[in-house]
């Protein structure tokens, strides 16, 4: 099988201090990857050399297109890149506010990704918006109002509508669960597991929660000092855990 | 169906002073299809660790763990997820799961990522159900909130909805009532006859007696230095 993700040698420096070194993984269709590790260890760096919003120093990233098979994203031309984000990539920031317009309504926000990729058809746009505000659990009623007037467990679900109303087929997720207290998490995991399942998504999701990734990623990676320092399937690395770090962080965690 | 050889295993603790336990020492079974292996031997031997090299959770330093054509010790990440959505099954002894999924839901999910139809898997999901006696008014609730016994029963419900070639049972019949055990046992000769490997630790001597074929003592696997 053709991964659908083929990251070479990844480096991203901040002038003398290590962002992410030498990372290399592939991920495949259907695949959910987790990335942990504690603040400053590379694990946003990473996930934004790979969407795009930092260029990296070195490294390749080989995404199978579908018009063209694998191609190496970083020798895209900036339109073509743009275009992959607008279609088959989506990107959930931590913060909605960053991944939504605050001035403009629910409806107008997963409406605008549609129109970017060429929907024009009033009624058509706005029938998507709506279907898709229903599949994130917002009631079709709030379709006009604006993000500002929603919960931040809302607004997340929203800025989640937002990104895969387009039918992407990977999705980056940084801290998606973060911020938010534990029983609209809970929610929100459910609901992404369900997408991700029923939409045949792969994605890669960085957070700090291990319980996040135990309930949503199979495979694990964990990174520390821009390093990664131990991969695996989740189950496993939580559970027979081989690096001293990932002992230390795994040991760490408090029980409920 | 399921091939251990060689097998070796110990936990270094790098955060206790690099302390190295090792716990398995040239640990060889095999299991063949239809046939039911009973893991024993006293608390420490050894018994769950076995299983959790079976099912992939704990990595192993020698040996060998074929399960059907693939040697789980060696396998992508990938394809020992395959593995387990296709061939290898494990009841443990706690459910896990995402909160407020709801209880038919749970049961039917290994079949729904196998692609089988939302009829076929929720139906067979009533069924087990139904043969475990969860009161049909809870299906629609999240099991999180459930009963310690009627948690098992769920797992166990989730565990046989897909016929897998090869099964782990962890202690699956500790915490139910005569009746539940007895529809419990039933499942697993059910599934033996239906020609599934089975590894299974049973406390529950008169359970082990009436399933397993043969025995397996893990006490043969410790390593001399640790006991």
């Amino acid at each position: 099988m053709t991964p659908l993700l083929d990251v070479q040698s990844l480096t991203k420096s901040y002038g003398g201090r290590i962002g992410c070194a030498d990372v290399s993984f592939r991920l495949y269709p259907g695949e959910v990857l987790g990335i942990v590790g504690e603040s400053g260890s590379g694990k946003s760096t990473l996930l934004n050399c790979l969407a795009g919003h930092l260029a990296p120093d070195a490294g390749e990233i080989i995404f199978d297109t579908r018009a063209e098979g694998p191609r190496d994203v970083l020798q895209m031309s900036e339109p073509e890149r743009r275009m992959l984000g607008r279609t088959d990539w989506a990107f959930v920031h931590q913060n909605p506010r960053d991944g939504l317009r605050m001035r403009i309504s629910a409806g107008g926000n997963v409406g605008e990704r549609l129109m970017a990729v060429g929907a024009r058809h009033y009624g058509e746009i706005r029938e998507a918006a709506t279907d898709w505000l229903n599949r994130v659990e917002i009631s079709g009623d709030r379709i006009d109002d604006r993000p500002a007037a929603f919960s931040g467990g809302m607004q997340q679900r929203l800025q989640i509508a937002r990104n895969l109303v387009t039918g992407p087929r990977l999705v980056f997720m940084d801290e998606p669960t973060g911020g938010l207290d534990v029983s609209v998490q809970a929610r929100l995991l459910d609901l992404i597991r369900g997408l991700v399942r029923r939409m045949g998504l792969s994605a890669i999701v960085v957070t700090h929660d291990l319980a996040v990734v135990r309930l949503l990623a199979d495979r694990l990676m964990v990174m520390k000092g821009g390093h990664v320092i131990e991969t695996g399937l989740t189950d496993q690395v939580l559970d027979d855990p081989q690096a001293p770090y990932t002992q230390l962080l795994v040991s760490s965690v408090l029980q409920v | 169906m399921i091939e251990v050889q060689g097998l070796g295993k110990q936990f270094t603790l790098h955060n206790q002073g690099g302390a190295v336990i090792p716990v398995l020492e040239g640990a060889a079974f095999s299991v063949a299809p239809g046939e039911c292996v009973a893991l024993t031997g006293k608390s420490g031997a050894g018994k769950s660790t076995v299983m959790r090299i079976l099912y992939g959770n704990y990595l192993a330093q020698a040996g060998s763990v074929m399960i059907g054509d693939i040697d789980l010790t060696r396998a992508e990440p990938r394809e020992v997820l395959a593995l387990r959505r296709e061939t290898l099954g494990y009841v443990s002894q706690f459910l896990r799961v995402v909160p407020r999924v709801p209880t038919l839901e749970v049961v039917a999910e290994p079949l729904l990522a196998l692609g089988a139809e939302e009829q076929v898997a929720f139906g067979r999901a009533q069924t087990l159900l139904s043969r475990l006696r969860i009161p049909e008014t809870l299906w629609s609730l999240s099991p999180t909130t459930f009963s310690g016994g009627e948690q098992q029963r769920v797992n166990i419900a989730r565990g046989f909805a897909h016929a897998y070639p090869a099964l782990l049972l962890d202690e699956p019949t500790a915490s139910l009532d005569a009746q539940n055990r007895e529809t419990v046992l039933t499942l697993i000769e059910e599934a033996k006859a239906g020609g599934a490997a089975i590894v299974g630790i049973f406390h529950d001597l008169e359970a082990r007696n009436r399933v397993a074929d043969r025995e397996v003592d893990v006490s043969a696997f410790t390593p001399r230095a640790a006991a």
